[in-house]
């Protein structure tokens, strides 16, 4: 498995912490789902969440602070200062959003704050689309995973351009890529294992689930099935059927 | 000699008074504000007796205890027994769908011509009908009243457990600073807005803003309620009031026209599974980590911290220090 900033994670899944029923069953959905990073949204707790960051620091996993909610370059970058003191890591998701409606990422704003903050010493994972151009210029701009989206942010509708997506990950086939937002069952995490990608981040789909800690041990269940299916170097498609017993020498009835 | 000492003289210091006072023992209630106001969150709650909607997201004990809760309130206070709406806009039915799976004791309802007429342009809901609502700061101070009646005047000074001799049930909210209890931050609004008529609380399930609306008298609404994991003590911010408004007016236009009477946030004192409980320390018993469960819940814990006072036994909401 590809590793993040020098960082080799046991397991691909990466689960947000936002919109658990409660601090309780975020913990026991977290520890069913075995997953190896918890990310956290710094912006609206602004300064004072001081007892929740604390749950989130005692989950004893990595912490990924994303900018979620943020509007443009500028706000995502003070929020990244803001996660860097807060959880000592320079590590930070970093959502630019150019569209209220879809959430979906501002091509532009995404690149000047990845270029300000990889120059200020960030590690940057940034939420992207598929598009392969914009992918080689944030790399350019000194980005070294990239996370592109499956489908819009809380959507659970999976990976909506499987085409955009499988070129994408061959086209950088070196670069440590994240399927991030718009997964809404284990089928679809375990899909974008099977394609190559090397970990998926999640919220909506565990929190909002009626039984999050069931829901949470499905998603460990299947993204160890991605990482097995894709060691186990898939079969090709055909359009063909090809019988698996032989069909000369059977009695034409 | 006093039987029992309460501190803290919101909605669950009050309710424990009362409820010693009606199990005969004599009570001093002090709280470092005195009487009920806009220093406690239970000044800025919903008044919603809703424990089957509430169960979409709550645990089971809540649900179990809160259905008791209207019965007490009725005798102190006017509670309205009309029942709840849930609504869903056109393009999230799958969302009221998904509340009818993880709610019970709610209908289908296919026309609100009757029930709700202001509401008829939508077209689904579900009605809870056996939940009901209340004024939150008239039920604060029938209670203050009804106390009084009982002999029982709110003393105001400062003081903690330490301070006292003998039982003492610490209903201080946030300012008990419990280990492990997190302050949640809610933030609501108030509206006066004459020509809609509600009859009940309807909630608005939406993927983003989620949003109850409380009928009050004199034609008010309260609108609520963020739920940020913040214990940021500042005034409403402009984000909150955008988002409830714009809710409100996505049920119904006409709020557009409503008068803005009156912004308030505080924090919801919380435990980690969310869940209200009596905490025994010793002589010393913590009704706290109402949450979002004040008026529903107060009920329930008041009477198990005086039944365990009172004959030692332990309820479902009693947990050891």
């Amino acid at each position: 498995m590809r590793d993040f900033y020098g960082t080799a994670l046991a397991n691909p899944l990466m689960l947000g912490t936002a919109q658990y029923p409660s601090p309780a069953v975020l913990e026991a959905a977290f520890r069913a789902s075995g997953a190896a990073v918890a990310t956290v949204s710094l912006r609206r707790e602004a300064g004072q969440g001081q007892s929740f960051w604390q749950i989130i620091k005692g989950l004893g996993v990595p912490v990924l602070p994303n900018t979620a909610g943020c509007h443009s370059a500028r706000e995502a970058i003070t929020t990244a200062q803001m996660a860097r003191e807060l959880f000592e890591t320079n590590w930070i998701k970093l959502e630019v959003i150019g569209h209220a409606d879809t959430l979906q990422p501002d091509p532009f704003g995404l690149l000047q704050a990845t270029e300000a903050l990889a120059a200020d010493g960030f590690e940057v994972f940034p939420y992207t689309t598929e598009d392969q151009v914009l992918a080689a210029r944030l790399l350019d701009a000194g980005a070294k995973v990239l996370m592109p989206w499956g489908a819009p942010i809380g959507s659970g509708l999976g990976l909506n351009n499987r085409y955009g997506l499988r070129t994408l990950r061959a086209a950088f086939p070196d670069v440590p890529m994240v399927i991030d937002a718009g997964l809404g069952l284990p089928s679809h995490a375990a899909d974008a294992l099977e394609m190559g990608f090397d970990a998926v981040l999640l919220n909506t789909a565990v929190a909002q689930a009626g039984d999050p800690v069931a829901m949470a041990r499905a998603f460990a269940l299947a993204v160890q099935a991605g990482v097995v299916a894709r060691r186990a170097d898939p079969m090709a498609p055909r359009d063909m059927a090809k019988p698996s017993t032989p069909v000369l020498g059977k009695a034409w009835l | 000699m006093t039987d029992v000492t309460v501190i803290g003289a919101g909605v669950a210091g009050l309710c424990a008074a009362y409820a010693a006072r009606k199990a005969g023992l004599s009570v001093r209630l002090i709280d470092r504000n005195g009487t009920p106001g806009p220093h406690g969150c239970s000044w800025w709650a919903g008044g919603m007796l809703a424990p089957f909607c509430e169960g979409a997201v709550a645990e089971p004990v809540i649900v179990a205890h809160g259905q008791h809760a209207a019965a007490f309130w009725a005798e102190v206070t006017e509670v309205v027994h009309c029942g709840s709406l849930v609504i869903a806009l056109q393009r999230d039915r799958g969302d009221l769908d998904q509340f009818a799976r993880r709610t019970t004791g709610h209908q289908r309802i296919d026309h609100l011509d009757t029930l709700e007429p202001d509401l008829a342009h939508h077209k689904s809901a579900l009605y809870f009908k056996d939940e009901a609502h209340l004024d939150p700061r008239r039920a604060l101070s029938d209670l203050v009243a009804a106390l009084a009646a009982a002999g029982v005047q709110i003393e105001q000074a400062e003081a903690t457990p330490d301070d006292i001799q003998g039982p003492v049930i610490d209903a201080r909210g946030m300012a008990a600073a419990l280990p492990g209890l997190r302050g949640v931050r809610g933030e609501m609004v108030v509206l006066r807005a004459p020509e809609i008529h509600l009859s009940r609380p309807v909630r608005l399930l939406h993927p983003r803003h989620p949003l109850y609306i409380v009928p009050r008298a004199d034609g008010l609404f309260m609108l609520g309620a963020t739920q940020i994991e913040s214990t940021a003590r500042r005034g409403v911010t402009a984000r909150a009031v955008l988002e409830l408004l714009s809710a409100a007016y996505a049920l119904d236009p006409r709020f557009a026209e409503a008068e803005l009477l009156e912004t308030g946030a505080d924090l919801r004192p919380a435990h980690a599974d969310n869940v209200p409980r009596v905490t025994l320390s010793g002589r010393v018993l913590h009704l706290n980590g109402l949450f979002r469960h004040g008026y529903l819940m107060a009920p329930a814990l008041a009477a198990q911290a005086i039944t365990y006072l009172t004959q030692g036994t332990k309820g479902d909401l009693i947990h050891e220090d």
